[in-house]
């Protein structure tokens, strides 16, 4: 089964992102910010991680970053959760080895269809 | 596939309102200005746009994205930090929980102030030398359409050369063709000419290029979509053909690709068609059902509790032990025989052991730190000193300090009374404080702290203290005391919490009209607490609060009156003694002081109260338990002490009536309903009674001087 990795700090988002994840048959683990995150990614494999940008102790980016250091995280898709659509915010995940991006607001289906080009 | 939203509505509310209670205390930190105060700002307005997009209150994802792009400025430090900014976004926090308010109540909010405050805010960001407020929030709002079933067919040829590093950001090409498959026919052809021979391959780079071809009725955006994430790192050529009117079975020719992938596309892509189509479907139904509910929805007020993870882990641990004390007990009772008696008691110490624990977890549930009352002070006292010009700091100590979720909700407004007064009364002008010798910026302190089976927060300022001749001048003239009233401080202070008391020689509208301090009190004391004052001229004043941990569990003494059990509040109990007989005096009629140390104690017979028969009449037999409430004592007349327990409280009033002298009742451990026993309205029974006999005594005085003097008349 797909193991999805879902960062935020908001635990409205997290709990959406999650249930929508689920509901279509994905599996599931949360955390709520980036150390969290890279904690909870060292000790399980995962097929693809949604993470938010903005948070507290350790950021997406910085998230981003650690986890492509891991040997296990090297090739694993990496989306951003981002209300910032501007360039200047892409380059700066990319560049922090993200795989894409997910520009908030988005619904359920919306997160679905677009997950499809990183996992199945 | 359906997903209904408005179950995650409430935890985006909370959320939201602790995120805004978050900036506003940080807003009003700010004026030191670090980096981590005004990101931790952002991120909340951030998650408030973000959870409000996509819960589709988009009168919020506006107005917060004004707000976050005006944080962002400060952040990045293209803007300073200025004080008039920050009042501004003090307002837009105001207004951000109008707008949340709104939601939560399903009601329409002051539109006119979000209004005015988003003029104001544009206003600002138009007036900084920035140039970021480019992107609308418009641009934000995603389409969820996939496939508009309007569009003809159109063929598209599309040429996909990745760079070599392509799958190291996590990228995969399968994907993205699945994806693509999802929109309609695709067939493929790899291009692999710039494989290396093998000891030159690299395995972490990608060096095949593809061919695609898509019959679909996306248009040129949804195709190019799906290469969203990758279009920097690869060359990317996506032409139409031809509009075609029937699905073409013209496959191209050069469908000579090694491996067997176009099959398990389009076993894929048919898959997914449904799913799709399904998905939107449903989508249909559940926000129908979704608006049909919010239709008949009653206004919740968010009646939950955010509890620790810790908290609900040590319940489930406690549960755990409880469970398999139960089994053991259990077993225990199968084949029953004396040998295991203490086997069984300890199993039973065990169960109580498990029971208190539990008990005291739950509790602990309902515990909730202070600081939630305590968050909306220093915006209060900036507002207030804004507007009387006072400097003012505030401090705030023990806000960690737990109490029950109910006596929060309900000491807020006397708090902010009291905080109000501090700040309006208490406090002096700063003209007063120089020539006082005192520093310019007045100090308010807020400080919470358990004392025994309660919490106590004091309201602390550094003003001109209370006047105690203004104080009493004013009762003189209310006609609450007579001139030869000798009263202590304490005594004095108190007056100002009688109804219609005010000494402040102006009014302001910020406090003092008059009304208020007995509203506290009375607040206060229906709560079970009591509240004190202390107060030095020139020093300051101190407002103590004392109130119960809980509302809902109560240590209690067990005390037997006759036949009957009735429960004392702990807290109230000062002594319990066996009566002197040489200290009891009898004053007049049925009143009884007994002189405990300084003070002279009335004593009250429970069995005469509550009309009942006792084993003992006589004080010197009975035992006395001296009570204290609101600084007076009295002695209870008792029985017997029985053990001291805690005791659940059952409300009198929804199951039968209010009694005087009567809080509550409870249930014992044998099942039968015992009073708990209302200190504070038992004193004041006593009062009346006293006053009556008082009334009687100079009546009767009054008859003997008068016949007196008509003896001496005649």
């Amino acid at each position: 089964m797909t193991k999805v990795l879902v960062v935020d700090d908001s635990n409205s988002i997290r709990d959406m992102v999650s249930f929508t994840l689920k509901s279509a048959g994905y599996e599931t683990a949360e955390a709520k910010d980036g150390q969290d995150g890279l904690n909870k990614a060292k000790s399980a494999a995962f097929d693809l991680v949604i993470s938010d940008v903005n948070m507290p102790n350790m950021d997406g980016i910085a998230l981003c970053q650690e986890l492509r250091k891991l040997p296990s995280f090297k090739f694993t898709p990496i989306l951003m959760l981002t209300t910032e659509s501007s360039g200047d915010m892409k380059m700066r995940g990319k560049a922090a080895g993200a795989t894409g991006w997910l520009v908030k607001p988005f619904n359920p289906e919306k997160l679905l269809a677009t997950i499809k080009r990183v996992v199945r | 596939m359906s997903v209904d939203l408005s179950q995650f509505i409430p935890s985006f509310l909370e959320e939201s309102f602790e995120g805004l209670e978050l900036m506003e205390s940080s807003l009003l930190n700010l004026e030191q200005g670090d980096d981590e105060t005004i990101n931790s700002i952002f991120r909340a307005a951030h998650s408030i746009k973000g959870g409000a997009g996509t819960f589709g209150f988009n009168n919020v994802t506006e107005f917060t994205h004004l707000v976050e792009t005006l944080l962002d400025e400060m952040r990045d430090g293209r803007r300073s930090i200025e004080q008039n900014d920050v009042e501004i976004l003090l307002e837009s926090v105001d207004c951000m929980r109008l707008l949340i308010e709104a939601i939560r109540d399903e009601t329409q909010c002051d539109s006119n102030k979000i209004a005015e405050t988003s003029v104001l805010l544009e206003k600002t960001l138009a007036s900084g030398n920035s140039n970021t407020s480019s992107d609308n929030p418009e641009e934000n709002s995603a389409n969820p359409s996939v496939i508009n079933p309007e569009d003809a067919l159109s063929k598209w040829h599309i040429t996909f050369i990745p760079e070599h590093h392509l799958v190291q950001t996590g990228n995969d090409p399968l994907f993205l063709f699945n994806a693509l498959a999802d929109l309609g026919d695709l067939t493929l052809v790899a291009n692999c000419k710039e494989l290396p021979a093998l000891n030159d391959i690299d395995a972490e780079e990608l060096y095949i290029s593809w061919q695609l071809t898509l019959t679909s009725k996306a248009n040129e955006t949804e195709v190019r979509e799906v290469f969203e994430w990758v279009e920097d790192e690869c060359q990317l050529i996506i032409t139409q053909e031809e509009t075609v009117a029937d699905v073409v079975d013209e496959q191209p020719e050069e469908t000579e690709i090694p491996a067997n992938e176009p099959a398990i596309i389009e076993q894929v892509a048919n898959k997914s068609e449904e799913q799709i189509s399904s998905a939107i479907s449903t989508d249909k139904n559940s926000s129908a059902s979704a608006a049909e509910k919010t239709g008949t929805k009653a206004k919740n007020d968010l009646g939950s509790i955010r509890v620790g993870v810790d908290k609900v882990d040590s319940l489930i641990n406690l549960v755990g032990e409880l469970v398999i004390t139960q089994s053991m007990l259990s077993e225990l009772g199968n084949d029953f025989d004396l040998s295991k008696v203490e086997k069984l008691n300890s199993g039973l110490e065990e169960l109580l052991q498990n029971t208190k624990e539990l008990q005291e977890s739950v509790m602990r549930i309902r515990m909730l730190p202070i600081s939630f009352a305590f968050n909306r002070f220093p915006r209060l006292v900036h507002d207030l000193s804004k507007k009387t010009g006072k400097e003012i700091e505030l401090i705030l100590k023990g806000e960690q300090t737990e109490l029950d979720k109910t006596v929060m909700e309900q000491i807020g407004d006397p708090l902010v009374h009291l905080v109000r007064n501090a700040v309006d009364h208490g406090i002096e002008p700063a003209e007063a404080r120089i020539a006082a010798g005192k520093s310019q910026k007045g100090t308010i302190i807020l400080n919470a702290y358990h004392q025994g089976g309660s919490i106590v927060i004091e309201i602390n300022d550094d003003g001109g203290g209370i006047n105690r001749q203004a104080v009493f001048d004013k009762a003189l003239e209310k006609g609450i005391v007579d001139e030869n009233t000798t009263l202590t401080d304490t005594q004095v202070f108190d007056l100002i919490f009688e109804p219609g008391f005010s000494t402040a020689k102006e009014l302001s509208d910020i406090s003092g009209r008059g009304v208020g301090m007995d509203v506290v009190k009375k607040n206060i004391q229906s709560l079970g607490g009591r509240i004190q004052v202390e107060s030095e001229t020139g020093v300051g004043s101190t407002f103590r609060v004392n109130l119960p941990l809980t509302l809902a569990i109560l240590d209690g003494q067990l005390v037997r009156v006759g036949s009957e059990i009735y429960i004392i509040p702990l807290i109230t109990i000062v002594e319990s003694l066996q009566p002197q007989k040489d200290l009891i005096n009898r004053v007049s009629g049925d009143m009884v002081l007994y002189r405990l140390r300084e003070d002279n104690v009335p004593v009250i017979p429970i069995y005469s109260l509550f009309n009942i028969a006792s084993e003992f009449e006589d004080v010197e037999s009975s035992l006395l338990v001296v009570v204290e409430d609101d600084g007076q004592k009295i002695g209870l007349m008792v029985d017997d002490l029985l053990a001291q327990q805690q005791v659940v409280i059952k409300s009198l009033n929804d199951n039968y009536q209010q009694v005087e002298g009567i809080s509550g009742a409870t249930i014992l451990g044998d099942g039968s309903v015992a009073m708990i026993l209302d200190i504070a309205g038992i004193i004041s029974m006593a009062h009346k009674k006293s006053e009556m006999h008082q009334k009687h005594k100079r009546d009767l005085q009054y008859k003997a001087t008068q016949q007196i003097s008509e003896g001496a008349n005649l």
